[in-house]
């Protein structure tokens, strides 16, 4: 059944006990997009991921990938699942214990019984892919930030999977391994014509690369659009948000008791 | 971490460890325990076994020749029943006699095996019938005492 | 105020009992996974390496020093009863039956207990065990149950070696340095060291240690907070509650085979 959303959640809701993260949350991704999920930090995006990743199950609704329920898999086919996915961490959580090179050969030499020769191209490939092919034999701990993550990215294609998750993927990066990881994501996915899902509060890099944008707040989507449609919105969060204002929706002040009172100024006591 | 150093490495942990378990074994212990397979039992009944514990040694001409396996109280006859159990290399003659001694002065009690002359040997389940029970201080200092207590009254 | 402390040790206590049956079910969880750490043996191979050839310099030594100074402690003694002969009985047993287990599995604990769960860890701050999970590879079956089963497999050996080393190290304080006759030394060692009841008993007691001080380690390490303070404090933890473990469980051991003395 040839469905043009890959992964469609509908409904989702999902929290600890009586903290509710998630509260209702409809969201669908076509194949071949790159779509966007943002959010202030602690909105509850990281947790939507590991929703569409199988590593947790929601207390209500349901999410689709490829037209299964993600959260009725057993073991087996969550495993089944998982290797047509790639998930990117966001400080790359490359295995320390090897080099660059088995770190994306790991799943090819797990899943698959390719000979190490075949393996050794398709790695170079990928590290060729995300421009790493000359650190192949570097460690991680020699790597900085952005080349861990391009190197993580590499990993998680390795098994040319048909979606692939981005967490936080532009955090704490320069401006131009910004640019090239965005380039990237974009490339990567238009090219092998993956379903691209990516979590980030970077604005401006996401309106260049993606195709939809949606907007978590208090555990319900608050906006949606296309990159053009959330650069014109007039909702005050978006805009809030699109322009970086300090004040707005989302207020500056930490709930406390008033100014006057904290300092005494009215009324002293005894 | 090259693959065949590390297991070069593991290998020689591995067989240095066997080794020492082996030293443990064979030199430091004593690993002439009789086992069931190639022993025979025989019972040897004592009216006092003194300090005589379970595998304590079965010693005939100084040479551990085998292991106590048991000690029962029979509550019929009031004796100590002590099972022996002997390497099947040695046989016995039937009358042989069995001592409770004591390895030096005070050290740990063991058996003494004095082979007989009869032609006919212990079989397995059989009983040696002439023993010796364990010499017990406090006897030997009462008899010491009585004996000389009875030098000095007739007078 | 007082109130208060008693709600304190309740929550306390709770959380630790709830925390312990975390810990068991993690425990037959890993054994339930254990079948690639055998099918795959190069990875507990690896870990073999970790855990048991990188403590043996401090086993070695340890041992020697211990031995030494069984010799020089216990010739002290002996002498006042002129049985300096009974030297070699009185250091064979001290390590086979107790130092060699107890004092390799604390040094095992504090060397290899904490590598492991800093290990394991950081491997959980840095999601790499999440990573895995998501390349439909079973973390525990991977990782944590080789750095299992090496360290089952390497404690006894690390006994052994620390009795064998620790002995000749009383041959060399007693025979070489004081002149203890060398053989009534190893003669006396002989008739008194049984096979099943002491150096058995040591084994067992040794394979014990290491499944107890590796399931601390592993559980510790797979359950401390994803950040630098919670893995420090799971690495302290591991070297307490492991050595505690251990101490406990030796006097449960002993008790119960050496009762039958008699």
């Amino acid at each position: 059944m040839q469905n043009d959303n890959l992964v469609e959640i509908e409904q989702l809701a999902f929290g600890y006990g009586s903290r509710a993260i998630l509260k209702s949350i409809n969201l669908t991704a076509k194949r071949g997009q790159v779509v966007a999920i943002m959010g202030n930090s602690g909105c509850g995006k990281t947790t939507l991921l590991r929703l569409i990743g199988g590593q947790l199950k929601p207390n209500q609704g349901v999410v689709r990938v490829a037209g299964e329920a993600v959260g009725e898999l057993d073991q087996a086919g969550l495993y089944r699942l998982r290797r047509k996915m790639g998930m990117l961490f966001q400080f790359g959580a490359l295995f320390t214990d090897m080099s660059v090179f088995d770190n994306v050969a790991f799943q090819l030499r797990e899943h698959t019984d390719l000979p190490e020769d075949a393996i050794r191209d398709l790695v170079l490939m990928k590290l060729h892919a995300v421009g790493l092919r000359g650190a192949a034999q570097l460690m991680p701990g020699e790597l900085s930030g952005g080349m861990a993550r391009r190197v993580a990215l590499a990993r998680a294609i390795a098994l040319e999977p048909m979606l692939v998750l981005y967490d936080e993927p532009f955090a704490g990066l320069d401006p131009i391994a910004l640019g090239v990881t965005g380039n990237l994501i974009r490339r990567l996915t238009d090219t092998l014509g993956l379903t691209s899902i990516v979590v980030t509060h970077d604005i401006h890099e996401s309106l260049k690369i993606v195709d939809y944008i949606y907007f978590i707040a208090d555990g319900v989507i608050v906006a949606e659009g296309t990159a053009d449609e959330i650069r014109a919105s007039g909702l005050p969060f978006v805009h809030q948000f699109v322009q970086g204002e300090a004040d707005g929706p989302v207020p500056f002040h930490y709930p406390a008791p008033p100014y006057a009172d904290d300092l005494r100024l009215g009324g002293r006591g005894a | 971490m090259n693959k065949t150093v590390l297991d070069l490495w593991v290998g020689l942990f591995v067989v240095a460890g066997i080794a020492a378990l082996l030293f443990l074994a064979l030199r430091v212990g004593s690993m002439n325990a009789v086992n069931a397979s190639d022993s025979y039992e025989v019972v040897a009944r004592f009216e006092n076994i003194g300090g005589l514990k379970p595998r304590a040694p079965v010693k005939s001409a100084g040479v551990v020749v085998g292991r106590v396996a048991d000690i029962r109280f029979d509550n019929e006859t009031y004796e100590a029943a002590v099972t022996l159990r002997l390497d099947k290399r040695y046989a016995f003659p039937k009358d042989s006699s069995a001592a409770i001694m004591t390895s030096g002065l005070l050290g740990e009690q063991y058996i003494g095996l004095e082979a007989g002359g009869d032609s006919v040997k212990l079989k397995a389940k059989d009983r040696i019938l002439i023993t010796q029970d364990a010499v017990v201080l406090e006897n030997l200092i009462g008899r010491f005492l009585y004996g000389k207590a009875q030098e000095g009254t007739p007078k | 105020m007082l109130r208060q402390a008693i709600e304190n040790l309740g929550n306390r206590t709770i959380q630790g009992i709830w925390r312990m049956g975390f810990a068991v079910r993690f425990f037959v969880t890993i054994l339930l996974h254990s079948g690639t750490a055998f099918s795959r043996f190069g990875l507990t191979i690896r870990e073999l390496y970790f855990s048991g050839v990188l403590s043996l310099i401090i086993i070695l030594v340890s041992g020697l020093f211990v031995g030494m100074v069984l010799g020089l402690q216990g010739y002290e003694t002996l002498q006042t009863y002129g049985a300096e002969e009974s030297l070699g009985i009185l250091v064979a047993l001290s390590l086979v039956r107790e130092l060699g287990p107890v004092v390799a599995a604390l040094l095992f604990a504090s060397r290899a207990g904490s590598a492991i769960t800093a290990e394991i860890g950081l491997m959980k701050a840095t999601e790499q065990l999440s990573a895995m999970e998501m390349m439909a590879i079973d973390p525990i079956a991977r990782v944590v149950a080789p750095r299992f089963w090496a360290g089952v497999i390497s404690m006894p050996l690390l006994a052994a070696l620390f009795s064998a080393m620790g002995i000749f190290g009383g041959y060399l304080v007693g025979v070489q340095l004081i002149g203890v006759d060398e053989g009534a030394f190893w003669s006396q060692m002989q008739n008194a060291v049984d096979f099943e009841r002491d150096i058995l008993n040591g084994v067992i007691k040794s394979v014990v240690f290491g499944v107890a001080i590796t399931a601390i380690a592993l559980f510790e390490g797979y359950d401390a907070p994803p950040t630098a303070e919670g893995v420090s404090g799971a690495t302290t933890r591991t070297v307490v509650t492991s050595s505690l473990a251990v101490l406990a469980l030796d006097f449960v051991l002993t008790a119960f085979m050496f009762r039958g003395l008699n």
